[in-house]
């Protein structure tokens, strides 16, 4: 017999330990808040409990940004590279898209914040 | 000029512990050669080996092979007195006293895979103790935790059913030196 009643239960408790542990370590990072910026200042600031669209306007033109329950993105944005737009939903705490040419940037908040400050 | 013989005997006991020891020693090597994705996330073969040596020879003997494999081993991988080393002796260490405790549970229902994942997870545990107390305290240890855990499961079960096979082989098929 090479698994015995006993090893099976290690087994599975021992995955249980796992995912518990991945659940613990990693999965307590989710925002629950976002803040929108336009040239530094907060225009926004939206909990992301229900859909929502806000338009924000910069130098360049206007940045639509989209929220559902749990992750925002920046849906359209006019600076050349789309890099905000491209980096698509955003869900953990810390995490931010910005628009640089256009002066804008989408920040998720979460009850702990993962960082004091962020400095771009 | 005075001719003194020290005369060190050596016992069967001797013999054995010296010949596991470098089996173990022999697999440390080897698994060295292996890349890794992470450091720290190895399969642990050596301890196979202490584990047949605490189930056949009992706790002492697994004690001895332990602490040769982890002397020896980092003397040959020039890790001797390195972190590395440290952390290695941290979990052998942890990892055998959990042995210690686990050895009792009823051997009818906890077989070599119940051993070997507790013993794998007493040594990731050992490791990331004093990597977390000494090495790098503060940083997020934790982060790595799920992947070290599951990581001790899959290797510790693997490690226990191959001991679980070897000691299934009946004693007169194994290719034992007398």
């Amino acid at each position: 017999m090479l698994l015995r009643a006993g090893d099976i239960g290690v087994l599975l408790a021992g995955g249980g330990i796992v995912v518990a542990l991945a659940v613990f370590a990693w999965g307590g990072g989710r925002g629950d808040t976002v803040v929108i910026r336009a040239a530094g200042q907060v225009v926004e600031t939206a909990a992301l409990t229900h859909p929502q669209r806000f338009a924000v306007d910069g130098p360049l033109g206007t940045t639509r940004i989209e929220i559902e329950p749990g992750r925002a993105r920046v849906a359209a944005d006019p600076s050349p590279r789309q890099l905000c737009v491209k980096q698509g939903w955003l869900t953990q705490s810390g995490q931010a898209a910005l628009c640089l040419p256009n002066q804008v940037s989408l920040e998720i908040r979460g009850h702990a914040s993962a960082y004091d400050t962020l400095g771009y | 000029m005075t001719h003194s013989a020290i005369d060190l005997p050596v016992t069967a006991d001797d013999r054995r512990i010296a010949r596991l020891a470098a089996m173990a020693i022999g697999l440390t090597l080897a698994e060295a050669a292996i890349p890794s994705p992470i450091p720290g996330v190895k399969p642990g073969l050596a301890n196979i080996v202490v584990l047949l040596v605490l189930l056949q020879h009992g706790w002492r003997a697994a004690v001895w092979v332990s602490g040769l494999r982890v002397l020896a081993g980092s003397l040959l991988l020039g890790s001797l007195f390195a972190p590395g080393f440290w952390l290695s002796a941290a979990g052998a260490l942890a990892s055998l006293a959990v042995l210690a405790l686990a050895r009792h549970l009823p051997a009818r229902a906890f077989g070599p895979v119940s051993l070997s994942v507790l013993a794998a997870w007493g040594h990731i545990g050992g490791q990331l103790a004093l990597a977390g107390a000494w090495l790098l305290p503060g940083a997020a240890l934790i982060k790595l935790l799920p992947v070290f855990a599951a990581a001790a499961l899959v290797f510790g079960a693997v490690n226990g059913v191959i001991v679980a096979r070897l000691l299934a082989v009946p004693e007169a098929d194994r290719r034992t030196p007398p």
